[in-house]
Parts: C-alpha cells; sequence; structure tokens
C-alpha cells in the first residue's frame, strides 16, 4: 500500500462521489420539494448518457454532444413529468414506488431495442486526454480531473442558485414545508416542474460527462440510483449541503474499501480468508456506515429544517 | 357409504355457507390451485406445474410483504433479499451434505430471522421513504455480499446436489408432492398471517399504521411491535426463499436483485392491499402474465411497465379491489331499476337512499373487515409473538442505554 497508491484512489474516489452528487441532488430536491420518490432518476443519468453518445455521434464533438444532451435529458424529464409524475405527488410513497418503478422497466428495455443490449463508447476529447503528474512517478488522468472540476462547478453553482436566487427561495421553502408555499400564492406545479427539470438536467449531465470512461449500457442507472439513495439517506432528505458532504464520503469510502479490504485484512488475518473475505466486506462497508449514521442521527447528517 | 359422503358435503356446504365472499373466494382459489396437478397433463405438461409451483411460493413471499405494507405501514424494498438468504441457507447446507429437513430448513429460517433481526433493528427506527430507502440498501448490501460469495460460486450461483431430504427419502423429487407441500404452506402462511393480522398484536401494528401518537399515547411502544413483524416477515419470506431454492435447485445472487423487490411489492398491490387474498392472485396475475407477455416477445418489460403505470393510476385497489368494485356495482343497477320502475318519485328518492347507503357502507366497510376475524387463541403463535416481542423489547433498552 503506497501512498502514491492511496492518493491515486482518494481521487478516484472524489470522482465517483462528485457523480453521486449530481444525482442524489436532484434525487433529494424532488423528494424535500414534492414528497415524491422518483425511482426512475437513474434512468434519467442513463439517458444522459445514451444522449450524449447519440448527438456525439452526429456533430462528431464531445462538447458539442455535452451540450445537446443538457437540454434534450431535461426535456424528457419534464416529458415524463407531464405524462406520469404529476399525478402522482398526490399518491403515497408505495404507489410512487411502484409507478415509477414500472417506467424502469420500460426505459431500461426501451433503450436496449433502441440501442441494442452491447455497451457504448465515446472516446475522450482530445484536449482532455493525457495524464499529469502529481508527483514522482504518478500520473493523473486529466479527464477525470475535469470531471471532478466540472461536479464542483456545477455544486457551486446550484449552492448560489439555491441560496442567492428568489426561486432557489422558493425552493427552500418548499422544502421545508409546500403547501404553506402554495397557500402564500405561489404556483407550486410550476415550482415543481423547475425542479424536475433541473434534477432530470444534472443527473444528465452526470451521465453525460462519465460516458467516455464508462461503457454505456442498459441498466447502468439502477447501480448509481442505489448508491444515491445511500447518499440521501446519510445525508439528510432534502438536504443539498448533505447530499454534498454524503456523496464524497461514500465515494471516497466505497471506492477505498474496494481497493484496500483485502490487503489491510491480510494483516492480521490468513491470507486465503482475506481474499475471502474481503470483497464481501468492502461491499458491505457504504451500507455499515450508513447503518452508524442512522443509529446516531435518524434524521440523516444535515436534516432539511422543519423537516420532522 | 352414501350416507357419509351427503354428510360430508352437507358440512362443506354450510361451511362454505358460514363463509364470507372474500373467504368463499379464497377457499376456491386454492380449490382451483389444487386441481392444477390434475389438469397439467391435459393443459401443458409438466411445465404448467412448475409455473405454478413459482407461483404459489412467490404468493407466499407476497403474503410476508403484505403482513409489513398492510399491517404495518413499512413499504420495505429489500424484501427479495430474504428470498435469496432463505435460498443460500438451504442450498448451503446441502452443499455441505446437510441437504435434509432437521437441518436446512431451520438453518435458512434461522438465517433469515437473523438478519431480518440485524437489518430491521436499524430500518425500522425510521418511517416513510427512509424506510424504503434503507430496507433497498441493506437488500443490495445481501446481493452484493451473495456476489463476493466465492466459495459458493459467487456471481454464477450454487448449484444445489438435491432437493431436500425428508427423513432421508427424496420424497420432494416428484413435482407433483412438492407441488401440494408448497400448497400446504402457503395455506398454513395464509392462515397464521391472518390469524396474525387480527390479533392483538396485529391490532396493535395496524394502530400504529393508523395512528402512531395515540398509540403511543395509550402506552404501545412502536419499536418491539414493528421490529417483531418485521423479523416474522422475512422468516416467511425466508421459507419461500427456501422453497424456490428448492424448486430451481439452484440459487443465485439475481434471487436478491432490487428488480425483485420490487415485483414483490407489484404482486402486493396489483393483487390488493388490505386483503390477504390480493397477494395470492397478485402473485398467480404477475407470474402468469410474465409467462405470458415474455412468449410474445423478448422485450415484455416495454408492456409490462406502462401496465404498472396503468394499473397505479388507474385501478387502485388492485385486483381485490376491481372484483369488489364490481360486486358492489352488480348489485346496485338491478335495485335501482326495480325501484325506478315502480313509483318513479319514491323511487328517486330510495335510489338516492341507497347510494347514500352505499357511501356509508364502503365507510365502514373497513370496521367489518375486523369483525369478520374474532380473537382466536393460538396458544404457540402468542407464545412466539411473546417471545420475539420480549427479544424486541431487550433490545430496544439495550439500544435506550
Amino acid at each position: 500500500m503506497s501512498t502514491s497508491l492511496i492518493v491515486v484512489q482518494l481521487f478516484n474516489g472524489l470522482q465517483l462521489g462528485i457523480l453521486l452528487f449530481l444525482v442524489a441532488a436532484g434525487l433529494t430536491l424532488v423528494f424535500g420539494v414534492m414528497d415524491f420518490i422518483n425511482l426512475a432518476h437513474g434512468v434519467q443519468y442513463m439517458l444522459g448518457a445514451y444522449l450524449a453518445v447519440m448527438f456525439y455521434g452526429l456533430t462528431g464533438s464531445f462538447f458539442a454532444a455535452v451540450a445537446l444532451a443538457l437540454p434534450a435529458s431535461m426535456l424528457f424529464g419534464l416529458l415524463l413529468e407531464v405524462l406520469v409524475f404529476r399525478h402522482l405527488y398526490e399518491r403515497d410513497h408505495l404507489e410512487q414506488v411502484l409507478a415509477t418503478f414500472g417506467v424502469i422497466l420500460f426505459l431500461n428495455q426501451a433503450v436496449k431495442i433502441v440501442w441494442g443490449a452491447a455497451p457504448l463508447n465515446m472516446p475522450i476529447p482530445n484536449i482532455l486526454s493525457g495524464s499529469v503528474p502529481l508527483m514522482d512517478g504518478l500520473r493523473y488522468p486529466i479527464y477525470r480531473f475535469a470531471i471532478i472540476a466540472a461536479g464542483l462547478s456545477v455544486a457551486a453553482a446550484l449552492y448560489l442558485f439555491v441560496n442567492a436566487t428568489r426561486v432557489g427561495m422558493l425552493v427552500r421553502a418548499g422544502a421545508t414545508n409546500a403547501p404553506m408555499v402554495s397557500a402564500l400564492g405561489v404556483d407550486i406545479k410550476r415550482l415543481f416542474m423547475i425542479v424536475f427539470g433541473c434534477g432530470a438536467m444534472l443527473a444528465g449531465f452526470a451521465g453525460a460527462i462519465v460516458a467516455p470512461i464508462l461503457s454505456v449500457e442498459p441498466g447502468m442507472g439502477d447501480q448509481i440510483l442505489i448508491l444515491a439513495f445511500v447518499v440521501i439517506v446519510i445525508g439528510g432528505i432534502g438536504s443539498i449541503r448533505g447530499a454534498f458532504v454524503a456523496a464524497v464520503l461514500v465515494g471516497v469510502i466505497d471506492t477505498l474499501g474496494r481497493s484496500f479490504m483485502t490487503d489491510t485484512l491480510r494483516l492480521f488475518l490468513a491470507p486465503g480468508t482475506a481474499r475471502a473475505i474481503g470483497p464481501a466486506l468492502a461491499s458491505m462497508t457504504i451500507y455499515v456506515l450508513m447503518a452508524v449514521v442512522l443509529a446516531v442521527r435518524p434524521a440523516g447528517l444535515f436534516p432539511a429544517k422543519g423537516r420532522a | 357409504m352414501p350416507a357419509a359422503a351427503r354428510r360430508i358435503t352437507d358440512v362443506t356446504a354450510a361451511a362454505l355457507r358460514a363463509l364470507d365472499f372474500d373467504q368463499r373466494m379464497t377457499a376456491g382459489l386454492f380449490a382451483l390451485m389444487a386441481m392444477l396437478p390434475l389438469l397439467s397433463p391435459v393443459l401443458g405438461g409438466s411445465y404448467l406445474l412448475l409455473i405454478g409451483e413459482r407461483a404459489l411460493i412467490f404468493a407466499i413471499a407476497a403474503i410476508s410483504l403484505q403482513l409489513l405494507i398492510s399491517a404495518g405501514g413499512l413499504v420495505s424494498f429489500g424484501h427479495a433479499a430474504f428470498i435469496g438468504i432463505g435460498a443460500y441457507g438451504g442450498g448451503i447446507a446441502a452443499s455441505h451434505g446437510l441437504g435434509t429437513l432437521s437441518v436446512a430448513l431451520p438453518a435458512a429460517l434461522g438465517v433469515s430471522a437473523l438478519f431480518a433481526l440485524a437489518t430491521g433493528a436499524i430500518a425500522v427506527r425510521t418511517r416513510g421513504v427512509y424506510f424504503i430507502m434503507i430496507t433497498l440498501a441493506f437488500g443490495q448490501m445481501a446481493f452484493f455480499v451473495a456476489t463476493s460469495l466465492a466459495p459458493y460460486g459467487g456471481d454464477d450461483g450454487l448449484t444445489w446436489p438435491t432437493r431436500t431430504l425428508i427423513f432421508g427419502t427424496r420424497l420432494l423429487k416428484s413435482e407433483t408432492t412438492f407441488f401440494y407441500v408448497i400448497l400446504v404452506l402457503l395455506l398454513a402462511t395464509y392462515l397464521v398471517v391472518s390469524r396474525l393480522i387480527y390479533s392483538r398484536f396485529g391490532r396493535v401494528l395496524r394502530g400504529l399504521k393508523d395512528d402512531e401518537t395515540r398509540m403511543q399515547a395509550i402506552g404501545f411502544t412502536p419499536y418491539p411491535y414493528r421490529l417483531t413483524a418485521y423479523v416474522i416477515a422475512g422468516t416467511i419470506c425466508g421459507l419461500a426463499g427456501f422453497l424456490l431454492g428448492n424448486q430451481a435447485e439452484f440459487v443465485s445472487p439475481a434471487y436478491m436483485h432490487w428488480q425483485r423487490s420490487g415485483e414483490l411489492i407489484i404482486m402486493v398491490l396489483l393483487g390488493g392491499t388490505g386483503t390477504l387474498h390480493g397477494p395470492i392472485i397478485g402473485a398467480l396475475v404477475f407470474l402468469v402474465l410474465e409467462e405470458v407477455l415474455s412468449r410474445l416477445t423478448e422485450h415484455w418489460k416495454v408492456i409490462l411497465g406502462p401496465l404498472l403505470v396503468l394499473v397505479v393510476l388507474f385501478a387502485r385497489g388492485g385486483i381485490a379491489g376491481a372484483i369488489d368494485a364490481w360486486r358492489r356495482g352488480k348489485a346496485m343497477p338491478a335495485q335501482l331499476w326495480a325501484q325506478l320502475l315502480q313509483r318513479p318519485r319514491q323511487g328517486a328518492a330510495a335510489a338516492t337512499d341507497i347510494w347514500r347507503q352505499r357511501a356509508s357502507l364502503m365507510r365502514c366497510a373497513g370496521g367489518q373487515a375486523a369483525t369478520y376475524w374474532k380473537p382466536y387463541k393460538m396458544a404457540v403463535g402468542r407464545l412466539l409473538v411473546r417471545l420475539l416481542l420480549g427479544a424486541a423489547a431487550t433490545i430496544n433498552r439495550w439500544r435506550r442505554r
């Protein structure tokens, strides 16, 4: 376990955390403001990746592809909102879970029909390919740094949007007490649509920027959806700040656990045993983390104010 | 002996008359299912029997989930984990040459109960969406642990060497026998869970679902009750998993995939929450639907997905609710018509009366449902519940410290 390896894995963890944040932010806002549990959020991440690949095929430019994928995934999110989700806000969570689960089944399969079941790839743009030296003998890909930078700037923009604009103020108010906001004369339906569109766009953005380093395949959204759930449970539902802290925490701990669990166990266990239980323990770490956080603070690290 | 035969028919008929519509329908459902092995050679061979077995097994799992959702108000999105754990418990015991009823079954149930206790102790502290997400996360945890179980097949799954031996014999090898074993276990599950829901324990649980604050005010602590319900449901679902492993003679992590948990919720909602025959109907319909659609096209999920959305948007109460609405609807027009023919004005007044009665009937339908089931003395069941409650209370006390 050399220092350089730890540094590399820390950066990888940070990069995963940033992606998780982009997905979890939309999820936690939609839940916080509308009290709506949207399982189909992971599918929007997957669609972002597919749309980016498609636009890349059409335009041949990475940046144009991402720029086009953003409004496209937002439009798609709004379409889903108008067709399905809008009719579910008043229903109980069980029905929301079931209907959005139906949307997942449909879209996962529809993507398979349209683009095929085989994983697709998208090249890293020239300007962001290659790597930079971190320290002696240690280089790190520029593209991953770009993901971290893009994610951090989106996080900052989101923070400003939520904390310094009028719409952001309404969003915060909505997360605390939506009926009261509605009673004060705010068009809550329009607010819902804005929040939903932003959430879909953030998830689509995450999918689009991760497309060059992951294989784009049906079902890629399910994995990140569950991690995003863990993130917003740890961070506290409805809290952007909580989502950010928890996303980075989960990203780093998960990556470090997967890389070093087996080696750490080998220090005090027989190598064979360590190899057998290491991967199992590594995949459990974030869930154990979640359990510990919930045991200490049942409403998460940063619960949105006014929410029980 | 015609006299004896007549006596049996009379008793059966009397027993049937004493049941209400829902119970009669359930009895009919079980009778139909019991005929399946006799009909299968005519209809589609042993393949039909295999689908039937799977449907019954999933019906057991769906009933256990129904206990959580309808009585406890706990929507578990990780319930398929127990199917996998039950199947792995039995399979791992069998792969060590311990595939006998006396070892494999208790192992499967015990591990399921332990997992339910450990995860439930944390999950049950939360409510609503937190609970949904946490059970989902724990389900995924079980899934990933299973994929990394290298000695037991990992990703590829584990093939059972044999079905569980019953007193050293391969009794379960015959599909017909196995089918009836499952059917009897489903019936037992149905009876036990319905008794449980209408017992004192179940009433407290339902009370907690309706109004937690009020229940706390009259002196009930929610935590042990909910945890006990979670452990009971987990154990029953572990039994379903044990049976599923036996049926396929195979278990893989895919059994615990979160979409499986989603499918279990579909079964419960499709059948209709609030009734116990709902999950059975739901499981049967879902498996048949899956079978039919997947023959139609390999992209059958494209059809199933929108179907689910439509069910949620337009068919509230699921199939059981639809049957109920149909029964009410069928009685209404005939009565209305008769009234209207006789004396138009009075008829109209009476008709509005009937509508009003119908509304009040529907309002107290919930209350009536409770009175169908009188408290039943089940010493063993109570003792079990009491023991579990005690254990849960101990955990609660320990947690507070």
